[in-house]
């Protein structure tokens, strides 16, 4: 199970007022666990996300019945480590049904447009997209 | 008083060798009243991971545009700004920010449309100020609010919209896209490694040249110098000081970056940024376009 459910985080994002905000962000960026030593030692293991502006990647490993995410980005580019924490944190031990079942525009609810421009916020769906792909290509391989 | 010109050598050949300063010049100056330091950058977060002692955050996309309309903010939200940020008319406002200063160079333009007098760029921004192990702090600045003035937007002098594009066009004036090889022959619509920011048409304006923004800046973020970069604007593709200019690039990021070195290094006194750029350019309907292994169509007149 993820540490929190994603549902909070939104809500925790559109609740705190605005000038908080960009804290809370900056404090997932800050939150985002390492790498595990499996995935440092073995990087090419990871699938770098085009879409991002600096280099990100990022894994889906399945444990039992969820599925753990880990996510590389540098730390030049908290925005980009701050949407990985997010979703770190409110998805990584779900299960593929919850994954699959997240909103891709769930970002849009967390108040974060007047602080991000709409452009740039795309990324965490970009994010969430790719996690999504990987999933589901797993469960296709696991499904035989 | 005003606050005096960094003396550095490099900076004095060139035109507005007033509009830079140089990493020592400013660690030196830190607590001088005169002076607000800011910082503008690609990533909205990184100020608050650690940014010069003492520097303000202005931010392109939450501070200086309108939060509605697909414009800058107005002369009483501009004024408000400056006040929050501890900036009077007659203070000393210095720019600094990632990825080679483009918002830098983009927020000192937008101060420059209401005719703020003593901006200036930080020579080679966030990245050379790191680089040389000088300190940051993660300490927000609370500057004293300071009075500013309600000044009327100039949008006319250094600013471009499309219909001022297209006169631009029949009228042979010279159009410079500052965008990659790849934006500009239409092959992508956006930079390589960045989000699709939505155009729907690919190529560029005719009669533009190419000349990418980092063409004129050094690995190290620093501009280059004077005779290298009169070498690359003047001698390969002909500008001077008699031509009307349009810089241009995706978003009016870039190009205030080329708009900044035309204007105050190379001096050229008609340079405009169009801001609206190809985010505009490539969705407008019946704009003309120029793409290799096609006619500009619509035909120009």
């Amino acid at each position: 199970m993820p540490e929190e459910r994603l549902e909070e985080i939104v809500d925790l994002f559109r609740e705190a007022p605005r000038e908080l905000r960009l804290q809370l962000l900056l404090d997932y960026a800050n939150g985002l666990p390492e790498l595990p030593a499996h995935l440092v030692a073995d990087h090419d293991a990871m699938e770098q996300v085009r879409e991002c502006q600096t280099p990100f990647f990022v894994a889906a490993e399945r444990e039992g019945d969820g599925y753990l995410l880990y996510f590389d980005a540098p730390p030049e580019a908290p925005t980009t480590r701050g949407y990985a924490g997010v979703l770190a944190r409110g998805l990584s031990g779900a299960g593929a049904d919850e994954i699959l079942g997240t909103p891709s525009d769930f970002f849009l609810r967390m108040g974060l447009q007047e602080l991000i421009s709409p452009l740039r916020l795309r990324g965490m769906g970009a994010i969430l997209a790719r996690v999504k792909r990987i999933v589901v290509e797993q469960e296709n391989a696991a499904a035989g | 008083m005003g606050v005096p010109t960094d003396p550095f050598e490099k900076f004095q050949a060139y035109a507005h060798p007033d509009r830079l300063v140089s990493t020592e010049w400013l660690a030196e100056r830190l607590d001088d009243p005169s002076i607000v330091v800011a910082e503008s950058d690609e990533d909205v977060l990184l100020y608050d991971t650690g940014h010069i002692p003492g520097a303000v955050k202005i931010d392109w996309h939450a501070d200086l545009n309108d939060a509605v309309a697909r414009d800058y903010v107005d002369a009483d939200g501009f004024a408000q700004l400056m006040s929050s940020k501890g900036v009077g008319p007659d203070t000393t406002l210095v720019f600094y920010g990632d990825n080679f200063n483009w918002w830098a160079s983009y927020a000192l333009w937008v101060c420059s449309l209401f005719g703020h007098a003593d901006v200036r760029l930080l020579d080679g921004g966030r990245q050379k100020w790191i680089d040389e192990g000088r300190p940051l702090t993660t300490d927000t600045a609370s500057p004293s609010p300071a009075d500013y003035p309600n000044v009327a937007r100039d949008d006319t002098r250094i600013r471009a919209f499309r219909d001022d594009v297209l006169a631009h066009i029949k009228a042979k004036g010279r159009l410079v896209d500052v965008r990659s090889p790849a934006e500009y022959s239409g092959e992508l619509t956006h930079m390589p490694d960045y989000p699709q920011e939505g155009a729907i048409r690919a190529g560029h304006v005719p009669t533009a040249a190419n000349v990418p923004w980092k063409r004129a800046a050094n690995d190290d973020g620093t501009f280059k110098e004077r005779p290298a970069l009169e070498e690359i604007y003047r001698e390969e593709i002909g500008l001077s000081d008699g031509d009307d200019v349009i810089a241009y690039c995706r978003i009016g990021e870039r190009s205030s970056h080329t708009w900044f070195v035309l204007t105050h290094l190379l001096g050229l006194p008609n340079v405009r940024n169009y801001d609206g750029s190809w985010v505009e350019w490539g969705n407008a309907v019946r704009v003309p376009i120029e793409r290799p292994g096609h006619p500009v169509r619509p035909p120009l007149d």
